[in-house]
């Protein structure tokens, strides 16, 4: 059966909120976003999605699509989701500019905060939201630009870096979800919450997986290849997401089975 | 009783240079556009200026109107970046406080609520705390003794936001399915500033049916003036949609001196009606239709 990388990464992505029971699962473009609602559909149906606006639909909702067409089962305006994230019953998915070892990521500013080289977003809620609950992350481009050495330009949320918290102890508050790419899955289970690869995509070495990221990574001794989607999970995207948007997310949306 | 009618210039005459200002809104929706862009067509100057930041951020930060942005963001969510915004902060143009999403609402609610800061686990670890006013901690008095990042009060001389419906007396209604967060900003304001869709009587509110979209109370408004289309080309749902064509327009006005320029004069140098007719007029304006988020 052939596949997008991007739905192997879809898959991959859904596991996040595989276990997560009754809470807000919020998939920040695209690809997290159908990965959700992946998750929502096959593995966790008490998963609460929004339209990205202000209420949560019964079915989840794909990108590019109008609410208007979908069953709203509650209503979620911004004051509430911040009410929903402080007390940590929320995972989210993100896609930050660049990520350092340990885990601090950055979406604000490339070059100096002051008169930066590039203005970004801003920190947006990535403080908070790596403060009060778990966040799992994407890349569709796994470099050493993405993926830096020494710290992130700009450190929009929090990371397993001791020497940055006020007792010099990485507070017992914080944890880190998976780190999807488009070469492999990794969580933070190192030593010392090292970033490490559990599973590499079909056709890519661990080799070439450290080759692209800036800083030394920890891995599982038998690194097993990430599971390519099912038909039941390729089913459900197709209807999350019906529009393809899918296939746009990476460039030449190239083949999950490299040759 | 007091008729708070103004019209846009009145309200911008209550405002002063250096005066730090809330805006309402949230990136794309219910921004209040027309007081923006009066803002950028007066003589003010060295404004501090507080928001989850839109194209009201864009418009003034290309009129060099800012001394200082108090932010989260500045984003169009479907045009993630404004380049406006970009230019002016990679010029170093303006100063910065960079907050968490979260920061910003504790800021104005201990404003709002008369005690010098809010305590809070957010901004450990991350470079926010470098800011000299996002530096300080507080030690928790309990047994937990934990160590809290203070975020400081920040108190405003004027919050200006847009709403659907307002009386003559400042009773207003915003009709769209999500209040965002302008009843701190105007409870963290000495004053209020209000631009309604439609003035209407007290009775027209039907306040009995509609009371949850009462989002302040009349005594914090200051002064309401009737600006139909008043947050275009953001939303004001259900009233009318957010225009895509027209944020394009504004972002490609970033490409160039001269396109910048012409934009201001069609768009920014004019009066909110001349502003209204320049876009495609009111029929355009509510045939919009809702765009994916």
């Amino acid at each position: 059966m052939s596949y997008s990388l991007a739905e192997l990464m879809i898959a991959a992505a859904a596991q996040c909120w595989a276990d997560d029971g009754e809470i807000m699962g919020t998939g920040i473009g695209p690809l997290p976003r159908i990965a959700a609602g992946v998750a929502k559909s096959l593995y966790n149906p008490d998963l609460m999605t929004t339209d990205g606006e202000c209420f949560y639909t019964t079915e989840p909702l794909g990108p590019g699509l109008s609410s208007v067409d979908f069953e709203i089962e509650g209503w979620v305006p911004y004051q509430r989701v911040f009410t929903t994230l402080w007390s940590g019953k929320r995972h989210a998915m993100v896609a930050p500019v660049q990520m350092d070892r340990f885990g601090q990521t950055n979406i604000s500013v490339i070059g100096d905060h002051k008169k930066p080289k590039s203005a970004m977003l801003g920190a947006r809620g990535f403080p908070g939201n790596t403060t009060c609950h778990l966040n799992s992350f994407i890349f569709t481009n796994h470099t050493k630009r993405a993926f830096v050495a020494g710290e992130v330009d700009y450190v929009c949320s929090p990371g397993f870096n001791p020497s940055r918290y006020p007792d010099g102890k990485v507070p017992n508050w914080l944890d880190l979800g998976r780190i999807i790419t488009n070469l492999c899955v990794m969580d933070f289970g190192g030593p010392d919450r090292a970033m490490r690869v559990i599973s590499l995509h079909p056709g890519v070495t661990f080799e070439e997986v450290q080759d692209n990221t800036g800083f030394e990574l920890a891995r599982l001794e038998n690194l097993p290849v990430t599971p390519a989607p099912t038909e039941a999970e390729l089913a459900a995207m197709a209807k999350i997401d019906p529009k393809n948007i899918r296939a746009k997310m990476i460039k030449d949306n190239p083949s999950g089975i490299r040759g | 009783m007091a008729d708070k009618r103004m019209t846009l210039d009145d309200i911008v005459d209550q405002l002063e240079d250096g005066m730090t200002i809330g805006l309402g809104g949230w990136a794309t929706r219910r921004k209040p556009m027309a007081l923006a862009r009066a803002i950028a067509r007066s003589k003010l100057k060295d404004l501090t200026l507080m928001t989850y930041g839109g194209p009201d951020i864009g418009i003034l930060a290309a009129t060099g109107k800012i001394k200082k942005l108090i932010f989260s963001f500045v984003s169009m969510d479907q045009i993630p970046l404004d380049p406006h915004f970009r230019a002016a902060r990679q010029a170093g143009g303006f100063d910065i406080l960079e907050l968490d999403e979260g920061h910003y609402q504790m800021a104005l609610m201990a404003a709002a609520m008369q005690v010098p800061f809010m305590a809070t686990r957010i901004g450990l670890g991350t470079d926010l705390i470098k800011q000299p006013e996002l530096s300080k901690t507080v030690t928790s008095p309990f047994e937990d003794a934990e160590t809290l990042v203070a975020v400081p009060a920040i108190p405003l001389d004027a919050a200006l936001i847009h709403v659907h419906r307002s009386d003559e007396r400042g009773n207003v209604l915003t009709l769209s399915p999500d209040p965002l967060f302008d009843e701190i900003l105007a409870r963290a304001a000495k004053r209020t500033f209000v631009t309604t869709e439609k003035l209407v009587t007290t009775a027209e509110l039907d306040m009995r049916a509609n009371s949850r979209f009462n989002i302040i109370d009349r005594a914090l408004v200051a002064g309401v003036a009737e600006v139909p289309f008043g947050a275009h080309p953001t939303s004001a749902e259900p009233d009318y949609h957010i225009d895509m064509e027209h944020l394009k327009t504004y972002c490609d006005a970033a490409t160039s001196p001269e396109l910048l320029s012409e934009y201001r004069q069609r768009f920014v140098d004019v009066p909110h009606e001349t502003y209204v007719a320049a876009v495609g007029g009111v029929d355009a304006i509510r045939a919009l239709r809702k765009p994916a988020y």
